[in-house]
């Protein structure tokens, strides 16, 4: 590579050379109620024990809304609505027209995009750039996806026949939430199982207003069963007896927790956990659009995702050109309300996982690793965090080791194509990883030799439904998009 | 003078659709379209010659941007066709009894083809799942076979006057191919009804082309068109069948046989139908082979 390491190379620093005019969105758009009850059996239900969680916006710790507790008593009558609904309805519809359901859900939410928009950048912190352009559409997509598939069974799997398996309990964490819904009833509609489904209880909103999409859709009445609540309400819609399947999408830990519960029952079960992805930039990359990959990779979102790209991987002769133009695109990031459309990073969705974040970033300058921050001005209110990378740091170390779910970067060189795959291959998790070099031959053999579900070669964070996504190893196991995605929710 | 305080109704001129718009054909000739009593209930145009190479032409300019939009773009708009078919039923309901059939053979042609359309959507995006490999070739490389559609598809319309034409006309587009549709002769107006709904449901211009004619006149020069890729007839007629595939070696133009004897069974749609208006396309890319042989991480 031609490219000298010791030029100097005149930073951009536009987010101080031009100010940008607030873009707000209007939060207006949404029509969020004070209180929320319990989706069961197609109506909305008091929790039985009355109580109530607050959610709040993440952007200026505002109270929101509140939403019901689900306790075992909801849980209970939501999963018999399901069961109920499975052999009086679902079971017995023609595949056609329960297809034809799934594509009046999908249109029903294209046509409600922007409130759905607007609710889950309220609710969840993303920027409204993202949930606009990204999660909503995708989610709508999925339902119309999905809805194709379930008259065309026969044909997915040949020499047999697919069955449903009953009632399934599904899971989702606060990352994605309309989306990571969208994933999970989509497919699980399609091929003809009813559903219980607990969104996070930070993130309730956008799955509340799912619901009462499937009720203006008309679905005979327990299909789609929703119940707010925290870990408990999962705990106690994963251990019960009446559920044929679960898919949970969260955190490591709590997938192992599930799987040990679900152990010695025959309660199917799909698991989409974590990850900590490595990021390869070979020197015959394409610098700056290499530069935006792993921008994308580790800071959308707040970089609260699960393939996120979070240790980066630069070859040594271009590291420090490299590490330089990542520094001096970071420094234009725009930190900030996320209901502004300019906004790059918006809140970190909690108080909790800022703490976590921040114990990071201790704990990174702490091992010895070298820290850079960009110097984004914060709103007063609200939590959040500035874009973050640290270098030299090592192997070993717990930053390129353990999920952060934050805006923060791990750096380490490599020479030779030998070492980065042991190198990125050390460790548990296995969801995605990220190649980029002019050579295409070289991306096939890194992408056969990576231990990760998702490829993504000279890009990044890529999805669509039609499109497998899923990890190795510790980061579970199932896969949710595409003609794979159908097979955790059937039998032969 | 007979005294009426009826409104007396505006009757409809049923036109050709080529690239997108409503033209008379060129040669201004027409034929009549008769009800089940031999009554004439309206003039159609019998398209020329000449009608038929614009409509040709115009496939052929839609086929780029058809084929390379995404596939779900595809779906959405197979989607809002049925839509659009949906909330204008009575219309066709109409026009079927017009032409001679019962209500009940009325009704069932067109819930059916609503569905039928419904079904195809939800292929765009699929049938590449089913039809596509990646081939375990001995050396390094990386293989895979993925399908492409043949280009622009003449249609002869089968008898089943909507459903049946529906029934074609999907898989062909949902295959991301163009199309030029000889309608239905005897029954020939809600082909063109049909236009009105797709020129109304986001189909880009010259995507769907539908003449009405004759057969006998224009089917042989549509064979012998060598801008023409494929051919789908979908009657039972050996003799046509056999004059169909003599006429078109000239650029070896696929004639693609679907005798379906009734439309309203399930299995008249299927994704081989897409299929069979593919074509396979094969790519061999090098995989490099450093680091670790045998490595197993």
């Amino acid at each position: 590579m031609a490219t000298k390491s010791k030029q100097k190379i005149k930073p951009l620093r536009l987010a101080k050379a031009w100010s940008y005019s607030p873009a707000p969105e209007s939060a207006s758009i949404a029509q969020i109620k004070d209180q929320y009850e319990l989706f069961i059996n197609g109506k909305w239900q008091k929790p039985k024990r009355g109580a109530y969680l607050d959610s709040i916006n993440p952007a200026n710790e505002k109270k929101l809304y509140r939403a019901a507790i689900a306790e075992s008593e909801d849980v209970e009558k939501a999963v018999s609505a399901a069961r109920t609904a499975y052999d009086k309805y679902w079971k017995k519809m023609p595949a056609a027209e329960r297809g034809k359901y799934i594509f009046r859900i999908a249109r029903l939410m294209q046509e409600q995009a922007r409130e759905l928009s607007v609710m889950e950048t309220l609710d969840g912190g993303k920027p409204i750039r993202e949930s606009r352009d990204f999660d909503i559409p995708m989610a709508c997509n999925h339902f119309f996806y999905y809805a194709g598939w379930a008259d065309k069974l026969d044909y997915a799997f040949s020499n047999r026949k697919a069955k449903s398996l009953g009632v399934a309990a599904q899971i989702t964490p606060w990352n994605f939430p309309l989306l990571m819904a969208a994933w999970k009833i989509a497919p699980a509609l399609a091929t003809g199982n009813t559903i219980v489904l607990k969104p996070a209880e930070t993130t309730s909103l956008t799955t509340l207003k799912l619901a009462s999409i499937i009720e203006e859709a008309d679905l005979p009445a327990g299909v789609v069963n929703i119940i707010t609540g925290a870990g408990p309400t999962g705990s106690a819609l994963v251990r019960h007896g009446g559920i044929n399947k679960i898919a949970f999408t969260g955190s490591t830990a709590v997938g192992k927790l599930i799987q040990q519960e679900t152990a010695g029952t025959h309660k199917k079960l799909t698991l989409e956990l974590g990850g900590k992805a490595a990021n390869i930039i070979f020197s015959d990359a394409p610098i700056d659009q290499a530069v935006e990959g792993v921008v994308n990779g580790i800071f959308f979102n707040q970089g609260h995702v699960c393939c996120a790209g979070s240790r980066l991987y630069v070859q040594e002769s271009i590291a420090a050109v490299f590490i330089q133009k990542l520094k001096d695109r970071m420094a234009t990031l725009l930190v900030g309300d996320p209901m502004d459309k300019n906004t790059d990073i918006g809140a970190i969705n909690s108080a909790a996982q800022l703490e976590k974040i921040n114990y990071y970033i201790r704990l990174g300058k702490k091992e010895g690793a070298l820290h850079y921050q960009s110097d984004a001005l914060l709103p007063k209110k609200g939590f959040y965090c500035r874009p973050t990378l640290f270098t030299k740091v090592a192997q070993s170390s717990r930053l390129a080791q353990e999920e952060i779910f934050g805006p923060v970067l791990a750096i380490l060189t490599f020479r030779t194509e030998d070492e980065v795959i042991e190198k990125a291959n050390n460790t548990p998790y296995g969801l995605s990883a990220g190649v980029w070099t002019d050579k295409g031959s070289r991306i096939f053999n890194m992408s056969r030799r990576l231990k990760a579900g998702v490829v993504w070669a000279n890009s990044y964070n890529l999805f669509d439904p039609a499109s497998p996504f899923g990890g190795y190893k510790e980061s579970g196991y199932g896969r949710e998009g595409g003609w794979h995605g159908l097979l955790p929710y059937v039998t032969f | 003078m007979k005294k009426t305080t009826q409104r007396l109704s505006v009757l409809k001129t049923y036109k050709l659709f080529i690239g997108g718009q409503f033209p008379r054909t060129e040669s201004g000739r027409y034929y009549a379209a008769l009800d089940a009593k031999g009554n004439k209930v309206a003039n159609l145009c019998l398209a020329s010659r000449k009608d038929c190479r614009e409509a040709i032409v115009s496939a052929r300019g839609a086929l780029g941007s058809w084929s390379q939009r995404a596939a779900y773009n595809r779906s959405q708009i197979l989607y809002r066709i049925a839509e659009m078919l949906e909330t204008r039923k009575d219309q066709f309901l109409a026009e079927l009894q017009q032409q001679g059939l019962s209500r009940t053979a009325a009704l069932s042609e067109t819930t059916g083809a609503i569905d039928r359309l419904i079904h195809y959507a939800g292929w765009c995006d699929k049938y590449q799942a089913l039809f596509s490999t990646v081939n375990p070739v001995a050396s390094s490389h990386y293989n895979f076979s993925v399908c492409e559609p043949m280009g622009v598809v003449a249609i002869v319309a089968p008898a089943s006057p909507l459903l049946g034409l529906v029934s074609v006309l999907a898989p062909c587009l949902a295959g991301g191919n163009t199309a030029v549709v000889l309608a239905n002769q005897e029954k020939g107006l809600c082909a063109v009804s049909l236009a009105e709904v797709l020129h109304s449901a986001d189909v880009p211009g010259g995507v769907v082309n539908i003449l009405t004619g004759s057969k006998e006149e224009l089917l042989p020069w549509i064979a012998e068109h060598r801008d023409v890729n494929a051919l789908v007839y979908a009657e039972k007629d050996t003799a046509t069948l056999s004059s169909l595939r003599t006429k078109a070696t000239g650029n070896l133009k696929r004639i693609i046989h679907w005798p379906v004897a009734d439309w309203q069974y399930e299995n008249a749609q299927s994704p081989y139908l897409i299929a069979d208006l593919q074509e396979i396309k094969t790519t061999w890319h090098p995989i490099q082979q450093i680091a670790g042989s045998g490595a197993s991480y």
